[in-house]
């Protein structure tokens, strides 16, 4: 998965453009707030800091074009809480 | 709902350990927020699905501890034994059952210490079983105490003024022991730890797999190691893939595929030859 | 009809003929006198039956590998003495717990510790029935000759089946090593009780729910069911709880699965108690003894009765209750201490005296003895 190794050393946080389009359809990611421990696992490790922490804690997806679907959101998240729409 | 190979096929792969989770059990889990064994599960998740194994065939078992409560949250055989008998339950499982595949959970604590005479033996007989060791250098269930692996040094609540002893090496000991399938991995590493948990699970023989995982409620909190994620950029930092022979690999932790061994004959297959021989009537 | 083949066996192999024709598919066991030739002689047999064995690390590890075959099938068995019991009963807890059915024999030997590995001894006794730890409900049978081994370990793994649950077989050295001319007995001349299957679909199951005689529906690995098991306690799903109803619900249902059906279980042997005055208690190898003594006593005039408890666990207080209630002593003999005598003083009759005839140096209780007792208890 080529979008495994652009993770590594992302070179600016949104310069590249996402290939992804998500104004015609859901956004990147969905989140199960119920199930979300408020760890910050996936605002942390997020490569192109797509998430913002509202103020529990919980991610907020404030930056959806800049998601490259790179999975490490919901490889990471122990909870199962978060998926993506498009893989 | 039932589920289906086929009603797992069409869905994408971010949901797919979803439809692994055990029917009415409450999720999510018990574990403290960010605990890299929830990660270690999904992994273990998307492992068996990728080899799509059928859910009747497999067999969790695990033993007692923090990771050691994975089982129940998932739709396969579950046994969730006593504190380090695990592999003794599982090699009672597997070589009555050779039709199954039975995968071990367990932890630093459970395999090393009170469980280290079962998973040398395992090990050494090379019975078809998939042992995760997932180990996060501390006794996270019982609150903090120092661990086999805990580093010499590292601060636990039964080593208040610094671990004096020397820790195991868990997958030299399992080689040594005699596992024929030896890899390691760490919890920032998914990726690497889907393929590791997938090629272990496939390898016919005694497969051990160690997970560096996170306990920051702990071993991060006691050692002011910071947060879970401090915890997986430490991992990412401190592990380097093994073989790699550069000047910045010396000094870290190699991960992957450690040692591998197809020759090695199987315990199962090896009575099955004597059962199959006695029921011909050759030997008397 | 053919006189049935006789042939001299040891009580132990007499255990193993037993085993198999109780559908034994797996066994794990460790080395320790005076209980080896049950694990070598399932090493021997079984692979013959396309079953299997192994000889695992420890006695932990042999009572474990029993219990998860068990689970994923199989009827299973381990043979030890008292220090591998010692080592097994957090999991003849686990079993308990779980409902896991397995066979457990203690061939019994001098203890405590080392103890006397060759000589004989019964101060177990009570070990079986409490050793594992928390409100643990023990069910153990014990034969006194090698013919009774043979069937009361058929019937261990029948009760074992039944009631989903660990059944101890309490032999002694005694009996497992000493030889006996029997005739093994051949299929249809003993019952084969095999655990209840669920027929629900999978997404009905209920792996710990209610029952009307407490036991479950148990499948086998790959059955489709799926089902989880703990050793913590647990709901009808078998989740783990720690709410204070479901706690109760647990463990009633453990424990009245086996104390509400004690009449399957208690068995006991009476010899000339309709008209006995005196009364002698004992199980096993005892037993043989208490039995010619109590021939002799009889041909002397005195009116003795001879009464072996063919199930140690459950006690059988109720039938020891009836059968003892004329009587005006009682002798409770063992090789140990004193033990299964505080069962009886439970439940003899208000005019019997209820004596002990011990005997804990390693040698068998003699007819002699037993004489001696009688003559002391009658003046």
């Amino acid at each position: 998965m080529s979008t495994m190794q652009a993770v590594a050393e992302p070179t600016s946080a949104r310069a590249k453009k996402s290939k992804f389009d998500y104004s015609q359809g859901p956004p990147p990611v969905r989140i199960n707030l119920t199930w979300c421990k408020t760890c910050n696992i996936c605002i942390a490790l997020c490569p192109k800091k797509v998430f913002d922490a509202d103020q529990d804690g919980k991610p907020v997806v404030s930056h959806p074009d800049a998601c490259t679907q790179c999975a490490m959101c919901w490889m990471h998240c122990p909870d199962f809480a978060i998926t993506s729409n498009y893989r | 709902m039932t589920t289906t190979a086929e009603s797992v096929a069409e869905q994408r792969r971010s949901d797919v350990h979803l439809s692994y989770l055990r029917p009415h059990k409450k999720f999510p889990n018990l574990w403290c927020p960010g605990c890299g064994n929830g990660i270690v599960m999904s992994s273990l998740v998307r492992a068996i699905d990728k080899l799509g194994l059928p859910r009747d065939e497999v067999a969790l078992v695990s033993g007692i501890g923090c990771s050691s409560r994975m089982p129940v949250y998932l739709d396969f055989q579950a046994l969730h034994t006593t504190h380090g008998r695990a592999l003794a339950f599982a090699t009672g499982v597997k070589f009555a059952r050779p039709d199954l595949k039975v995968i071990v959970i367990t932890g630093d604590g459970d395999a090393l210490s009170i469980g280290g005479n079962h998973l040398i033996h395992a090990c050494r007989r090379n019975i078809d079983i998939t042992t995760i060791l997932i180990n996060n250098y501390i006794y996270g269930m019982t609150g903090g105490q120092v661990s086999p692996t805990t580093p010499s040094g590292a601060y636990a609540t039964t080593t208040p003024f610094g671990n004096t002893e020397k820790h195991f090496e868990p997958c030299d000991l399992a080689k040594g022991a005699g596992a024929t399938f030896v890899a390691r991995t760490t919890v920032y590493h998914t990726p690497q730890m889907d393929r590791v948990l997938a090629d272990a699970i496939a390898h016919h023989g005694f497969s051990f797999v160690e997970v560096l995982s996170n306990c920051h409620t702990y071993f991060g909190r006691l050692n002011r190691l910071g947060s879970a994620t401090a915890l997986l950029q430490m991992f990412k930092e401190k592990t380097t893939s093994v073989g790699k022979t550069e000047e910045s690999a010396n000094g870290k932790i190699p991960i992957g595929v450690l040692h591998r061994d197809l020759e090695t004959t199987e315990l199962c297959d090896e009575y099955q030859k004597i059962v199959d021989s006695l029921s011909k009537g050759k030997q008397g | 009809m053919s006189r049935p083949k006789r042939q001299l066996m040891m009580g132990n192999q007499a255990c193993v003929q037993g085993a198999l024709r109780a559908g034994l598919r797996f066994y794990a066991g460790y080395p320790i006198t005076p209980s080896t030739e049950v694990t070598e002689g399932c090493a021997r047999e079984l692979p013959k039956t396309g079953g299997r064995f192994l000889q695992m690390e420890d006695e932990i590890g042999a009572i474990s590998a029993v219990v998860g075959a068990s689970v994923a099938g199989v009827k299973a068995m381990t043979a030890t003495s008292g220090p591998g019991y010692s080592l097994m009963v957090e999991n003849i807890g686990y079993a308990y717990m779980i409902e896991a059915p397995c066979v457990i024999v203690n061939v019994q030997r001098g203890g405590p510790s080392t103890g006397l590995p060759t000589k004989t001894s019964q101060s177990d006794t009570m070990q079986t029935r409490w050793g594992p730890h928390g409100d643990y409900t023990a069910i153990a049978v014990a034969p006194s000759t090698v013919a009774d081994t043979v069937t009361e370990t058929i019937r261990a793994f029948n009760l074992a089946e039944r009631f989903r649950t660990p059944v101890t077989i309490l032999l002694d050295e005694v009996i497992g090593h000493m030889q006996e001319m029997i005739s093994l007995p051949e299929p249809g001349e003993y019952q084969v009780v095999d655990r209840v299957k669920p027929t629900c679909p999978p997404e009905e199951y209920e792996p710990y729910g209610s029952t009307d005689n407490f036991v479950n529906p148990m499948p086998a690995y790959g059955d489709g069911y799926r089902w989880y098991a703990t050793g913590l306690t647990h709901d009808a799903m078998g989740f783990p709880t720690n709410r204070p109803d479901e706690i109760v619900v647990n463990l009633d249902k453990l424990r009245r699965k086996i104390e509400d059906f004690r009449d399957e279980i208690c068995k006991v042997r009476a010899d000339w108690m309709d008209d006995a005055e005196f009364a002698l208690v004992s199980y096993g190898s005892v037993s043989r003894t208490a039995l010619l003594a109590t021939k002799l006593a009889r041909e002397a005039g005195v009116k003795v009765g001879c009464l072996q408890l063919q199930t140690v666990w459950p006690f059988p207080l109720a039938q020891l209750r009836e059968l003892l209630q004329d009587c005006t002593a009682v002798i409770v003999a063992e090789l140990n201490m004193g033990q299964i005598v505080r069962e009886v003083e439970r439940v003899a009759p208000p005019q019997a005296r209820v004596h002990s005839l011990l005997r804990y140096d390693g040698e068998i209780l003699t007819p002699i003895q037993f004489l001696e007792k009688i003559e002391e208890v009658r003046s």
